[in-house]
């Protein structure tokens, strides 16, 4: 390497390091580092690979429960048992900054991304779903954002056969300049079928199979190497375009070859390349790696080794396979038509040994690179902003009562945030793997069957970031709360979660604060529901110059099991007389509700009332309820409050409702207040003295509302709402009007 | 009956359709890989769902090109039964084994969700078991399913009793807003002249067991299945 | 062998709703571009050719285009052929 360039702290900042980071790079290597050196440090030891200015607060969250197979930061995706031999990997992952610039091909790749994380595992994923938060949808801006971001995630969604079966939409002009786009996957995996991310055996060979090489995702390296020129500029690609079919093709290749037994070790490459996957893989199983990389199969020509090692290509894998067991390997990829290259072999040293024409042009030890070995780890200072007292200071006193409730009912179901999202999710295919019990059958969570079992799959993506901006640790545990809840209100048991930590700048003391929080919170709840976190992905930087951070958005996605099938609980009420329930308390509070936020447009408010006990002992009751048939139906109150809870319960089977509000509490609160803790419930008549003796029987409270009608009437207190054909017809067409359907 | 289910490296419906003829309708099913050349003595070959080799072209333009399609086309000219689903359809058409083309939906998006559905005609193996008068609810999910034929063809489809089914509303009314994709006159499936091809959009193999939720797609596995044991 | 290389156009025909096309035609309109009208939207296509002569090229991307590359139900196409 001696004819190689060396570098300095000037080439180090370029890159994104810290003085003293460029000097711990030397002290690991004893000299100075050549360019492409430093930028596999700069990459590897990067927030998104290194987690530096998080792990020491992500380190805090419960990890262990009796399910767990694979904890946190082991393998690509938390591996849950759901008994019978088989495990179920899951993952949720952020694509906001390349759907920022490029919708549609932004959150396709990240789609993409998510499911090989899932099937890198050796799990085949078998539902998806998406966590999207854009900003004011009155923009031009935001409706391209929408539009193109749908069709990015239905064209590779679709396309590759998994089905979608959920998620979450939310506007808020904080998602202006940032939008959100964070995807889940949800595989299963027999036992004994599991693959990690390791290599070992002194040498056994390392491959390369999927897409060629391009120069995807390395502007930062580019543009801090010397020999950056106007057409090597050019050459690189502004955008990465996903290919589902090439994913597919991997998939299934990726599943057949853990069946022949040839592999060792697996991993998909996604941010940093192949440099991640080497170190994260080498130094799991404590070897090293001799590579060429001229053997790497490349779509561009000229590639220098910098760039062939931080390429972000899509639809690629790296594999280590047993020696002797090539021809195996080969055959399977042979058959799927994919590229399969052998790009270098196993060794003993520990360290990276790259090659390019023979010639040696960077050699590290694995386990500098990697978190939990030698990156750095960083405590950021954090303080608590000035809004945040002034959000303590809110009373509901000082919000006058509106005289005409009927027009904020109609101000909220014509809301975009409570809308039908039917715009959005008839774009998914649902239904594909004929396992999605939930698209007949509404329900809180989306429950898939596992098939050949007899059990369910039970998912949720939630997060209410106004009450994670209002207070960010009972914001959190709030969401960690309300996904628990779906899923409980679905017939199934929370079981563990994965996260997806979308935040501003952790330089930012308040913004680092706003993460703090968050963490607290989870922490507190996921051990009071005891569902583990089980891994996931945080996203920084969320922030422009002109436009603050975003709201502090840790989006939840929760695993539940439905252990026997006909426990699914469906929200729709059922019959004409049916008994209309509130199990839990209604709260004279408006706090952070969608009510306050758009109709009184106050934004400084704390988060709604929430006991996180009651609210475990409530779900407890709930199951009951559930396992025993006492009910005929179940649905939260969440965002809009108990009205919009009570309106989507009505809409599918057309219903109406007449119910009694609280003369304790004021009316608005009553209706559109979002206090937590509560869920609405419909009893057949016959069931009516069960049920109030098993609600007797706990400490939870509950309340009669009033009776399903016929009519398709919403009363309240005998005064008329609406009927619900035409509450459905505004609540159903509310996007396509915004965003057209032609 | 054994039935031959294609399989190309994209379809991505095929589990689904081999999950419903074995284990709902209880019939033996084979897998033909697109490389092979043997329908290994399948009396119905199935065409699933899916994007066959990405669909970058245009759906099913590449697939028909591929070894197996080769046997299946001289399988349908000697009278063989051939049926597709969705993409399969696309295939068919693609094929020239089936009149007309398949353009993308009216409103240029991907349509996931049900339908309803009529049969037209008691002269077909698929439709024969089916009440005419029922209106099925059956999934839909394709972007490109907006079914065209140039008028001379329509009318011969027409003429000739080759509309297997049309999109309907809940009641059975065949209008313009129950069209979802903006197919001519409605038509959601066609069959050959010989009535032995057989193509239709919706997916009654996501309709076919109570643990979805709906069961209206077995009329149309089951009117197959009336007629092959009659 | 001489190289050709061939640039091909293929679009819906005349007779066929072209939602695309009609959807850029209506943004026009926001664009203040109301005198643009009948967007239609194809594809274009680039291939190399090797053959002896120019009729034998044009014969083969003929039968590509027939055969493969367009839908003839559907789309029409046409194509310039250039020695390289």
């Amino acid at each position: 390497m001696e004819n190689q360039e060396l570098t300095t702290v000037e080439t180090a900042r370029d890159l994104g390091l810290l003085p003293e980071e460029f000097d711990r790079i030397q002290e690991i290597l004893g000299r100075v580092p050549n360019f492409t050196e430093l930028s596999i440090f700069a990459v590897m030891w990067s927030e998104h690979c290194s987690y530096k200015n998080s792990i020491t607060w992500l380190k805090t969250l419960p990890k262990d429960g009796p399910r767990m197979l694979a904890k946190a930061g082991e393998e690509n995706a938390g591996l849950v048992d759901l008994g019978d031999g088989i495990g179920c990997a899951f993952k949720i992952e952020s694509h906001n900054h390349p759907s920022a610039l490029e919708p549609y091909q932004g959150a396709a790749t990240g789609v993409g991304g998510i499911n090989r994380d899932i099937f890198t595992m050796g799990a085949r994923p078998i539902a998806q779903m998406n966590s999207l938060r854009f900003g004011d949808l009155s923009l031009d801006k935001t409706k391209w954002l929408v539009k193109g971001v749908v069709k990015g995630i239905s064209h590779y969604g679709n396309a590759f056969g998994i089905p979608t079966v959920g998620g979450e939409l939310f506007f808020d002009e904080c998602y202006n300049i940032n939008p959100l786009v964070n995807a889940f996957s949800a595989g299963i995996v027999k036992a004994g079928e599991t693959v990690s991310a390791t290599s070992y055996g002194v040498g056994n060979p390392v491959y390369i199979v999927g897409s060629a090489t391009g120069k995807d995702g390395i502007h930062g390296a580019a543009f801090a190497s010397k020999d950056i020129t106007e057409d090597s500029v050019n050459d690189l690609p502004a955008v990465q375009v996903g290919d589902p079919f090439q994913e597919k093709l991997l998939l299934e290749a990726t599943l057949e070859v853990i069946k022949t037994g040839a592999v060792i070790g697996m991993q998909d490459m996604g941010a940093a390349g192949i440099i991640c996957s080497n170190s994260e893989m080498s130094a799991k199983g404590e070897h090293g790696m001799i590579i060429h990389l001229d053997r790497v199969p490349m779509r561009q020509e000229n590639m220098k080794p910098y760039e062939i090692l931080l390429s972000e290509s899509q639809e690629r894998m790296l594999i280590v396979v047993e020696k002797g067991k090539e021809a195996l390997v080969e055959a399977v990829f042979d058959k799927w038509d994919l590229n399969c290259a052998i790009i270098g072999e196993v060794t003993d040293t520990k360290r990276l040994e790259y090659y390019m024409n023979g010639e040696k042009v960077a050699d590290v030890p694995a386990d500098d690179l990697v978190l939990g070995g030698g990156a750095p780890v960083y405590k950021r200072e954090y303080r608590e902003p000035a809004y945040y007292a002034e959000n303590q200071k809110f009373k509901i006193e000082d919000v006058a009562e509106p005289e005409n409730l009927v027009e904020v009912a109609e101000h909220l179901i014509g809301h975009a945030n409570l809308a039908s999202k039917r715009w959005v999710t008839d774009q998914y295919d649902s239904m594909i793997g004929t396992s999605t019990m939930t698209t007949n059958r509404p329900s809180d969570a989306a429950v898939v069957a596992v098939k050949g079992t007899d059990k369910a799959i039970v998912l949720t993506c939630d997060c209410n970031s106004r009450y994670v901006y209002a207070d960010p640790q009972k914001g959190t545990a709030i969401a960690v709360a309300e996904a628990a809840r779906n899923i409980t209100c679905a017939g199934g048991e929370p079981v563990a979660i994965t996260n997806c930590l979308n935040f501003g700048n952790p330089y930012i003391p308040e913004v680092y604060w706003q993460f703090v929080g968050a963490i607290k919170g989870m922490g507190e709840a996921c051990t009071k529901f005891e569902t583990p976190v089980t891994g996931g992905n945080v996203s920084f930087y969320n922030q422009s110059s002109d436009e603050g951070p975003v709201f502090p958005t840790p989006t939840i996605g929760m695993l539940g099991v439905m252990d026997e099938m006909d426990n699914l609980m469906t929200l729709d009420f059922k019959q004409p007389g049916d008994l209309i329930y509130l199990v839990g308390e209604s709260q004279n509070d408006i706090a952070s509700s969608q009510y306050l936020a758009s109709y009184h447009k106050i934004l400084a408010a704390p988060a709604p009332y929430f006991d996180l006990e009651k609210e475990y002992a409530m779900h407890q009751v709930v199951k009951q309820l559930i396992k025993h048939k006492v009910i005929q139906s179940a649905h939260d109150v969440a965002d809009g409050g108990l009205y919009i809870a009570l309106t989507e319960a009505a809409m599918p089977n057309r219903l109406g409702f007449d119910i009694e509000s609280d003369s304790s509490i004021r009316k608005d609160a009553f209706l559109f207040g979002e206090a937590q803790g509560r869920v609405v419930v419909t009893v057949a008549p016959d069931d009516q003295e069960r049920f109030v003796e098993m609600m007797a029987t706990s400490e939870t409270e509950f309340s009669l509302l009033g009776t399903v009608n016929g009519s398709g009437d919403a009363t309240v207190d005998g005064e008329l709402f609406g009927n619900i054909t035409d509450i459905k017809m505004v609540h159903d067409n509310v996007l396509h009007v915004i965003l057209g359907d032609e | 009956m054994k039935f031959g289910v294609v399989i190309f490296p994209g379809s991505n419906c095929d589990e689904d359709i081999i999950h419903v003829l074995q284990n709902v309708m209880g019939q033996q099913v084979v897998r033909l890989w697109h490389k092979d050349h043997d329908l290994q003595g399948a009396e119905f070959i199935v065409l699933p769902g899916g994007f066959s080799f990405g669909d970058y072209l245009r759906s099913g333009a590449i697939a028909r090109f591929s070894p197996i399609m080769q046997e299946v086309i001289q399988f349908a000219a000697k009278g063989g039964k051939v049926m597709g689903i969705c993409n399969g359809f696309q295939i068919l058409t693609e094929a020239g084994l089936l009149p007309g083309a398949l353009l993308h939906n009216r409103n240029r998006k991907f349509i996931c969700r049900n339908i309803y559905l009529k049969a037209q005609t008691p002269n077909s193996l698929v439709t024969r078991g089916i009440d005419p008068q029922r209106a099925l609810k059956i999934p839909l999910a394709h972007g490109e399913g907006n079914y065209f034929a140039d008028a001379d063809v329509l009318k011969a489809l027409n003429d000739n009793d080759q509309v297997l089914f049309r999109y309907c509303d809940e009641a059975g009314n065949i209008t313009d807003d129950s069209n979802p994709n903006g197919s001519l006159e409605n038509i959601a499936g066609v069959t050959n002249s010989g009535r032995n091809v057989f193509g239709f959009m919706p997916h009654p193999e996501r309709a076919a067991e109570a643990l979805v939720g709906n069961q209206d797609g077995l009329a149309i596995f089951e009117s197959i299945l009336s007629l092959a044991n009659a | 062998m001489k190289t050709f290389l061939a640039e091909i156009d293929v679009m819906p025909k005349k007779e066929i709703l072209d939602p695309q096309g009609k959807a850029v035609t209506g943004s026009m309109k926001n664009l203040g571009l109301s005198e643009i009208q009948n967007v239609r939207i194809g594809k274009h296509i680039s291939l190399e050719i090797e053959a002896d002569n120019e009729a034998t090229a044009s014969a083969k991307v003929d039968e590509a285009c027939k055969n493969l590359l367009a839908n003839l139900i559907m789309e029409s196409y046409n194509f310039t052929l250039t020695e390289k």
